[in-house]
């Protein structure tokens, strides 16, 4: 994604009143303003998709913290989205006991129908493939998030009746 | 004392060490990359793992990390067992994964923790056959240079810059695998400690990036015990020099003054050594007006027919040595000889002088300030006026986190569990001053008030301390803080060149005194030898010292006027500038650099700098201390004390020629004032000899002595010799810990960083084996120095302000400021007001105020503060533009119309290379 088109996904640097009250009602409950960074952070993801260098800056200096703190904190943590993701991310999980199940297929899978390796997001903008260690579902493993939701049990069938669309166009080439 | 067993052999250790400290302090080599002596234990690195064992029937054990793990009583360890080594070794192969195989090419090469301890340790082949991680790095400003590839992740660059020096702009980011240091985008680091970080990080992550453009190894480097001579606090410095250029400063432990640490202006700020504005030669003005390079011995005997049986009088610099103010003085005579101070200087320093030789407060050392537990601060910036001190009073506010770890149970070195505990709770520091100081972001209150209620707040509070009652919360408040603490501290100094806040700090600290309490009282002065110079012309008799601007009234009686290492245009008026220079005499000077003096001069000698001289400085502390010099000068340079003594000479001066050395120049000195009298014991004197030998500038591997110079001469010159000092200019002898004076460098076997320190020191953490350098000269006589004061109040006129000096850690230093990367960081020259002034003139920042102060005119640069006392304006003191402005004189505003904004630029000490902007996240 070029610097354009990151530019055009955040909304502007300013917190807008929505996200700042949201984070003033995270305020109320920690000690020190700093507290509330995992917080905020996770507002204005919620609202942008992602924490620009601008967002991060204007939440810093709402919460009276240097960039490079809260830099500390978002960069930290790899849910906190410090480049443009697609409108919904993969959470992959490729941790020991979906690899015992199989997770490697599963993988080849969804990088063969959506044309996208980790880190990386379609063209469309419309999913991120991210791993992660373990979402706490081992029983039902394999198992990924799409967005907000669990897939779980997952095989190659499944990977076709999620992404149905792609699946024509990878269908198409492979 | 418990008694520990290390590998069968019992140890006697000091109660709360943790097991690395015993086993330091034992001499035994125990690797470790994130403890730090100055700031404790996190366990981040797993490298100084040893074995612990439950009992003597254990022989399995299990791994504990020395620097996390208490000495009790019988603890039984190994630090050979296999199954440690092993651990150790491979906790660095781990580190070396990731590591760039760059020692060649890296600036911290040969003086590398890293490649200490991998050899330590045993490491030697990879294993390893995958890519490296691999970062961008930042630019960070024209002092450190960034290489993060070399990065282990000790986390002790962050735990230095933002939990000691309390920088913020500097921090760890992403976790694992990725784990990055710096900043959010690139830029200048903002704090005036960020230097430390070369010596700070383990490895080649931060170097010195001046250094770097003339790199020699520290092997190659020849070095000198050496005094800073940026401001007064008489930091310890180890300059090191190669091919006739000094090359770089770094830290000398002092174990009372600087510890581990020095300020950007200490380290980066000696630029100017090596300037192409140095004189080479001595020079007489030619009646055209230019000048012809001389001989020495030409110019001596010219100056010697000006002064032989004529009228002459001799201006003395705060920034020269006590001896060659002191021989100028009786060259010249005590009645013809003026400090060389300002008028208005002259005043306070003389108000400091009296104060420290008679109050019943104890002027501590920045080690005895660490250990404050209340402080108030008095009309001083000090992170821009005592830099190093500043340092020291942010660890003095963590006294409270101490106090509640201790509490808990917690040993001081437990340092994130500490810090967790505390949070932000700190013992109480309040700051009075005029305007923004940089240490305000850790004071408990800070109130902006101008000069006069400045001194007028101390009077307050030395009142309440007596039992009096005061109307302002802040005094009260003051007053409550230093009666609750167990050491309380008041720092004020000479800064607003204001005797009233002198004084009222003096109250202060007086008062509490007499409350019973043991107060301790330091006063930061501006250069390098202010005290020195002030304790040399303070005189016992009431008659007030000859000034500036009285020698100026009557320089028309002069035959010749001698200047010493002092531009007049920084101190005297431009009227008796005029009357100085025009009035007459005939006027010799030396220096340094070019200045406005040398260029107005008849006779010009080129003086040798602190690096290639040696003499006495006189801290705010009252410690003399000695520098040496690190090479030879170069040219027709002489150090000042040489011309001093060879214009005596020529003269034919009763007693001053029969002076031959620089010890012979201290022991009358010495003998010239009963306070003087222990300056012949501040460093060993010329004849003292270790082992039989001088003690060596070279390292034992300094390579191509008689190879270096080939390029000019293939005859091999003979090495100097160095008949004035205990040192030579030579590798053979041996550097090691028998006086704390004369360390050149530390190094020891196995130890080439410096780390190595510890083993010159008597413990971790304490004083040097050789004891402690410098001599604390001023005893007070304990009589009290309580003055009363009524300040002048000045009247206002709509629309005037009071001029307030702001001080700069960059660029309000003479010398300092002709170093190129000093002057980038100092940046133009400003005029700092408040927001609502600001908003008053219409202008922002950035934008251009005309400043007129009687008939001066001066455009500045606005910079707008965040508080700032009313009716108050500064202005950057010290700055070649703002010399036409007097600190407490009444001022105007007014918007300058024709002020065009700078377009961002840089003065090319850097040229930022690679991607612009940027954050560094992964």
């Amino acid at each position: 994604m070029n610097d354009a088109q990151m530019i055009q996904t955040d909304v502007g640097s300013a917190l807008s009143p929505e996200e700042l009250s949201e984070i003033d009602a995270e305020l109320a409950h920690v000690p020190y303003k700093s507290g509330a960074a995992i917080d905020a952070l996770k507002i204005v993801q919620a609202k942008r998709g992602w924490i620009s260098d601008q967002s991060l800056q204007a939440i810093a200096k709402y919460l009276d913290m240097s960039a490079e703190e809260l830099e500390g904190i978002a960069t930290f943590y790899n849910l906190i989205y410090r480049r443009p993701v697609g409108k919904k991310v993969i959470l992959f999980c490729d941790s020991v006991s979906c690899w015992i199940c199989g997770c490697d297929g599963i993988k080849q899978k969804i990088t063969d129908v959506l044309g996208v390796d980790y880190g990386e997001t379609t063209e469309d903008d419309a999913y991120t493939l991210i791993p992660v260690p373990c979402l706490g579902a081992c029983d039902r493993a394999p198992v990924m998030m799409v967005g907000d939701d669990l897939h779980t049990h997952l095989d190659e069938a499944k990977i076709d009746a999620l992404f149905p669309d792609k699946n024509k166009k990878a269908g198409g080439s492979s | 004392m418990p008694t520990i067993y290390i590998d069968g052999q019992a140890l006697e250790v000091a109660q709360g060490e943790n097991i690395l400290e015993a086993c330091l302090n034992a001499g035994m080599d125990l690797p470790y990359f994130c403890w730090h002596p100055a700031m404790g234990s996190i366990g981040s690195c797993r490298q100084c793992a040893l074995v612990q064992y439950q009992n003597e029937e254990d022989t399995r054990g299990r791994i504990v990390m020395g620097c996390m793990t208490p000495v009790t009583e019988g603890a039984r360890f190994s630090l050979n067992a296999e199954n440690a080594t092993e651990f150790r070794s491979a906790v660095v192969e781990s580190l070396m994964l990731n590591h760039p195989h760059d020692c060649p090419v890296c600036g911290e090469g040969g003086e590398c923790h890293l490649q200490d301890m991998t050899v330590m340790v045993g490491h030697r082949d990879r294993r390893y056959t995958g890519k490296k991680n691999t970062h961008r790095n930042q630019y960070l400003g024209p002092l450190i240079h960034h290489e993060m590839n070399r990065c282990i992740t000790c986390y002790r660059c962050e735990r230095y810059y933002r939990d000691y020096a309390g920088g913020k702009d500097l921090g760890a980011q992403a976790s694992h695998d990725h784990v990055y240091f710096g900043r959010h985008e690139d830029g200048v680091l903002q704090s005036e400690f960020s230097g430390n970080l070369v010596e700070v990080c383990p490895t080649g992550v931060f170097t010195d990036k001046p250094f770097l453009k003339h790199y020699s190894r520290k092997w190659d480097l020849q070095s000198a015990p050496s005094i800073c001579s940026g401001c007064a606090v008489g930091c310890n410095i180890a300059p090191g020099e190669r091919y006739g250029k000094l090359k770089r400063v770094h830290n000398r432990y002092n174990h009372e003054v600087n510890g581990y640490f020095l300020c950007d202006r200490g380290r980066f700020g000696s630029g100017y050594i090596n300037s192409d504005a140095r004189l080479d030669y001595a020079g007489i003005k030619k009646t055209d007006g230019r000048f012809m390079a001389v001989h020495q011995q030409q110019a001596i005997d010219t100056a010697a027919s000006w002064i032989k049986n004529k009228k002459v009088a001799g201006i003395g610099s705060p920034r020269a040595s006590l001896e060659a103010n002191y021989l100028l003085r009786e060259l010249v005579g005590r009645d013809n000889f003026v400090a060389g101070f300002s008028d208005s200087e002259a005043e306070i320093m003389g108000t400091i002088v009296r104060s420290l030789k008679n109050t019943t407060a104890s002027n501590p050392s920045i080690k005895q300030m660490e250990a404050a537990d209340a402080i108030l601060i008095l009309g001083e910036d000090v992170t821009n006026t005592a830099p190093r001190v500043a340092l020291g009073l942010r660890q003095s506010v963590r006294n409270k986190a101490l106090e509640l770890g201790e509490q808990m149970g917690l040993p001081p070195w437990q340092d994130a569990a500490i810090r967790n505990l505390a949070q932000d709770q700190r013992s109480p520091m309040m700051i009075i001053s005029a305007m923004d100081t940089r240490l305000d972001d850790v004071a408990s209150r800070c109130v902006s008030l101008a000069a006069d209620d400045i001194a007028s707040f101390g009077y307050a509070v030395a009142e309440v301390l007596a039992g009096g009652k005061s109307g302002d919360v802040a005094v009260n408040e003051a007053a409550e803080i230093l009666l609750g603490a167990k050491k309380p501290l008041i720092v004020s100094g000479s800064s607003m060149l204001h005797s009233g806040i002198v004084n009222g700090a003096v109250a202060v600290a007086e008062a509490l005194e007499s409350q019973g309490k043991q107060a301790m009282l330091s006063l930061c002065v501006a250069e390098s030898n202010s005290l020195g110079l002030a304790l040399l012309v303070d005189s016992p008799l009431k008659t007030k010292p000859l000034t500036l601007s009285k020698l100026a009234k009557k320089s028309g009686k002069l035959d010749t006027l001698i200047v010493l290492e002092n531009d007049l245009e920084r101190r005297a008026s431009n009227t008796d500038i005029e009357l100085l220079v025009r009035g007459g005499p005939k006027i010799v000077s030396m220096d340094i650099l070019e200045n406005s003096t040398l260029n107005n001069s008849d006779l010009v000698l080129p003086a040798a700098s602190y690096a290639e001289s040696q003499g006495t400085l006189v801290s705010s502390e009252g410690r003399a201390q000695r520098y040496f010099p690190v090479y030879q000068p170069a040219a027709e340079r002489l150090p000042s004390w040489q011309w001093m003594l060879q214009l005596a000479d020529a003269c034919e001066h009763k007693t001053l020629s029969e002076l031959e050395h620089f010890d012979q120049v201290v022991a009358a000195c010495a003998a010239s004032q009963p306070l003087f009298a222990t300056l012949v014991d501040v460093a060993p004197m010329r004849d003292y000899r270790s082992q039989g030998q001088k003690i060596p500038r070279q390292t034992h591997r300094y390579s191509g002595r008689t190879a270096m110079n080939a390029g000019v001469s293939v005859h091999e010159p003979q090495q100097p010799e160095d008949t004035e000092s205990p040192l030579s200019f030579s590798m053979e002898g041996l550097n090691r810990d028998e006086a704390a004076s004369l360390i050149p460098f530390v190094w020891s076997p196995g130890w080439n960083s410096n780390q190595s320190l510890q083993k010159f020191q008597a413990e971790v953490d304490g004083p040097l084996k050789g004891g402690t350098a410098g001599v604390r000269i001023i005893q007070s006589t304990g009589a009290g120095a309580l003055q009363s004061s009524e300040p002048a109040e000045q009247k206002l006129k709509p629309h005037q302000w009071h001029l307030v000096p702001v001080h700069q850690v960059h660029g309000s230093e003479e010398m300092s400021a002709n170093t190129d990367e000093i002057a980038e960081l100092a940046g133009r020259a400003f005029i700092a007001i408040g927001e609502k002034v600001a908003e008053k003139l219409g202008v922002t920042e950035g934008d251009g105020l005309v400043v007129t102060q009687g008939k001066t005119d001066i455009s500045l640069r606005v910079k707008i503060l965040s508080r700032v006392a009313k009716n108050c304006v500064g202005f950057s003191a010290g700055y070649s533009e703002t010399l036409g402005l007097t600190a407490g004189s009444l001022v105007s505003l007014v918007k300058d119309q024709q002020w065009v904004r700078p377009t961002s630029q840089m003065i090319a000490t850097d040229k930022r290379t690679g991607t612009q902007g940027g954050s560094a996240h992964v």
